[in-house]
């Protein structure tokens, strides 16, 4: 099928190939150099903080991955079992949820919970939870949806009550998509940043917080180095262990083809679907409502004060903090325009390119995979120490931050072309040939069509990853140059209320703005579906 | 027909939706009578053996099973076993977890369930497939293993929905023809639903036409 001359997939793949290589490749090897010391290894690893902090990223790390299967089971239960009215709603409400900016969550709880919690180790828990129910009730729910209910009406025929039909039956059947939930879930919440940075005491720091702290706070470049590595070691293990555990686990159950999905019949049913329902929407509504409730209350009552004075950045008459938030909106916009067009164009040079070459092309999927395996905060710290010397000082660069954020979008652009584009029948492009058509005109007429609709899938994927972007940001970005995400950390740590109001303002702002992309994601995503195949 | 009764289900009435399944059926079992009742697809024969099972909850009517009203009983009190048309083996257990299964439920001890379940194992004629996977079974084999499991359980009454539906036609006879011994040598009250003529007066005493009821 591949019958494109190789000038034309040389030319597709050589931009993506060298921006991967610029600025993924290039500050990975950096970091490796600058952490394979004897003296920074040493260090590191004798010290006891280090300790310290991987143990209290184990150990948040599994609690909050426990706590969220346990609270999400239910739900997942209801959602994939019945159909009610409001279902929909609580169903998008729940993903909204796990697509907002980790400040944005973390500003949240932070609105949420009184002063005397609201920066523990369990309002980071709380956070972590509420983030990745929609992880348990999509991937568990969509297993068992499709289990067949009667596997459970088995059981009960040969005596087994409600609860051991659950643990002997149901639980074992769903184990692999638990295993599946809990694995991504654990790998959100140990390298949790964005929101550790917001709700985190002292004391509260993750091996990411702790790579941020080292290497800006107290420049200790090569420790943290070394904490970046000795974590992404920890990651390809748990991905390893958990393909190997879901591998072993995998049955061959007979899914039904359909949705069990049915309306409660019973009163008793009835009331467990609207007890679990209404915990759900408590569970993820409290937190906005409580974010945007703050953004409105003062000192003195309730105002819209903040809204109206956000570009009132003198805290008193000729007193300024160096944040405008104002500023920061127009920065993230930029920004996140830049880093779509960025993430778009060589999104869209790859996806063509993997789609036509063959192995080759597999190569180039795996590479541009690697950013999103990479976590955020490594990826702007090798970029930080990489880019720092002439003639290679791009520090101060405008287009720096949104070439992150682009380094971290394309993966997203190029799944989901990659994807339809794939489905296009090759026999389209022999007709086309038959025609007359040269095997490049042939491919344009045929394949390149089908990228458009993907491709704008991709783009509002880019912007709202870019609009939220903290990891990454928070090495690279520049005083003045403040996103959203970091004027929101900046504000929600300053004491004073009026600050914290508007740290709360723009919390809701992108709040709002990644809803709406995401919206748009499902509204471009859904008639796509039905196309995609044919 | 006998006196003793086994299985009654009385003025059984099932909607879903708008659609009425059953309106005022009865139908009477004896005990240790095996009864065939037969009906086009979707005429509601499998809906009136899941309200006998519990598994659905009838609008109006009431579930007998030795003359004791189980009506508001959950189903795994009702000592109503029940074969499915797809088997639904626990494809999480191997064969003879499967069939102690029921045993299980009840507390028998492992020593004495595991016991019952090689003999119902060998009484489905396959000895020696205590250890392998269900998935790995035949059609044949899978329905024989549904069927121990069922019986190993003891219920007061069997209830068969389909069982032979979708075995090919030599599988099938024999496997009417066994199912007819074996329910026949353990006295156990059944219901077993069909759209088969033949395999209805292999197996049951009694044939009942489900348009009639």
């Amino acid at each position: 099928m591949n019958r494109l001359p190789r000038w034309l997939l040389v030319a597709l793949a050589i931009g993506p190939v060298t921006g991967l290589a610029i600025f993924y490749a290039w500050p990975f090897v950096t970091l490796l150099a600058e952490a394979v010391t004897a003296t920074a290894i040493t260090d590191t690893l004798s010290r006891r903080s280090t300790w310290e902090i991987v143990w209290f990223t184990v150990w948040q790390a599994v609690v909050s991955t426990v706590a969220t299967i346990v609270v999400g089971l239910a739900p997942a239960y209801v959602l994939a079992r019945f159909d009610f009215r409001g279902r929909t709603v609580l169903v998008g409400l729940l993903t909204a949820m796990f697509v907002l900016p980790t400040v944005v969550m973390g500003a949240a709880f932070l609105a949420l919970l009184p002063d005397s919690i609201d920066r523990t180790v369990w309002a980071v828990i709380g956070a972590h939870v509420v983030f990745n129910l929609a992880v348990v009730v999509r991937v568990v729910g969509s297993l068992w949806e499709h289990l067949p209910t009667d596997m459970e009406a088995a059981a009960a025929t040969l005596g087994a009550s409600r609860w051991k039909v659950a643990t002997q039956i149901s639980m074992p059947l769903v184990r692999p998509a638990v295993t599946a939930a809990a694995t991504i879930v654990f790998l959100f919440t140990f390298t949790s940043y964005g929101v550790i940075r917001i709700l985190g005491a002292p004391g509260t720091r993750t091996i990411e917080v702790e790579v941020w702290r080292r290497a800006t706070q107290l420049g200790d470049v090569g420790g943290a180095a070394v904490l970046a590595l000795l974590q992404l070691a920890a990651l390809v293990a748990i991905v390893s262990w958990s393909t190997v555990a879901q591998r072993r686990h995998a049955r061959a159950i007979g899914l039904l083809a359909t949705s069990a999905r049915r309306r409660p019949r019973t009163s008793g049913e009835y009331r467990f679907v609207a007890l679990i329902a209404g915990a759900a929407l408590l569970v993820v509504a409290a937190p906005l409502a409580a974010l945007v409730l703050r953004s409105f209350s003062t000192p003195t009552g309730w105002s819209t004060t903040a809204w109206t004075d956000l570009g009132e950045s003198e805290i008193r008459p000729g007193i300024r903090l160096g944040i405008d938030p104002v500023e920061a909106v127009v920065n993230s916009l930029t920004n996140a325009a830049w880093a779509t067009a960025f993430a778009v164009i060589v999104g869209a040079l790859a996806s063509l390119a993997i789609v036509a070459a063959g192995r080759a092309g597999r190569a180039l999927d795996g590479g541009l995979m690697l950013p999103l395996a990479t976590s955020a905060v490594t990826i702007g710290f090798g970029m930080l120490i990489t880019f720092d010397t002439a003639p290679f000082d791009w520090r101060a660069s405008w287009w720096l931050v949104p070439v992150g954020h682009a380094l971290i979008a394309v993966p997203f652009v190029v799944r989901t072309c990659v994807g339809v584009l794939r489905s296009v029948d090759p026999a389209l492009v022999g007709a086309a040939e038959t025609l007359g058509a040269s095997p490049v005109r042939a491919w344009r007429a045929t394949v390149v069509p089908y990228l458009w609709r993907p491709l704008a899938v991709g783009a509002a994927l880019a912007a709202s990853i870019s609009l939220g972007e903290f990891g990454a940001t928070s090495f690279l970005s520049r005083s003045g140059g403040e996103t959203m995400p970091i004027a929101i950390e900046q504000l929600l740590g300053r004491t004073g209320s009026v600050l914290q109001a508007q740290g709360f303002v723009l919390a809701t702002l992108l709040a709002a703005a990644t809803v709406v992309l995401v919206v748009i994601v499902e509204r471009l995503q859904s008639p796509l579906a039905g196309r995609a195949g044919r | 027909m006998n006196d003793h009764p086994g299985l009654d289900l009385e003025g059984v009435t099932v909607s879903f939706g708008q659609l009425r399944v059953l309106d005022d059926t009865s139908i009477s079992v004896g005990a240790s009578e095996v009864v065939a009742l037969l009906g086009p697809s979707g005429s509601g024969k499998s809906t009136l053996l899941r309200v006998a099972a519990g598994i659905i909850t009838p609008d109006a009517g009431r579930v007998l099973v030795h003359g004791v009203d189980v009506t508001a009983r959950p189903t795994h009190l009702r000592g109503v076993g029940m074969v499915f048309q797809d088997n639904q083996l626990f494809p999480h257990l191997s064969v003879i977890e499967n069939v102690a299964f029921g045993p299980k439920m009840a507390g028998v001890a492992r020593s004495e369930r595991t016991e019952r379940a090689t003999r119902w194992l060998r009484r489905v004629g396959l000895p020696g497939f205590d250890d392998r996977r269900v998935t790995d079974l035949s059609g044949g084999e899978a329905k024989r293993v549904a069927l121990a499991r069922t019986l190993a359980a003891e219920p007061a009454v069997v209830l068969l929905d389909e069982p032979l539906t979708g075995l090919d036609r030599e599988l099938h006879d024999r496997l009417a023809d066994e199912l007819a011994t074996i329910l026949r040598d353990t006295h156990v009250t059944a219901l077993l639903v069909t759209h088969d003529r033949d395999e209805a007066t292999t197996i049951a005493d009694r044939t009942v036409q489900l348009a009639d009821l």
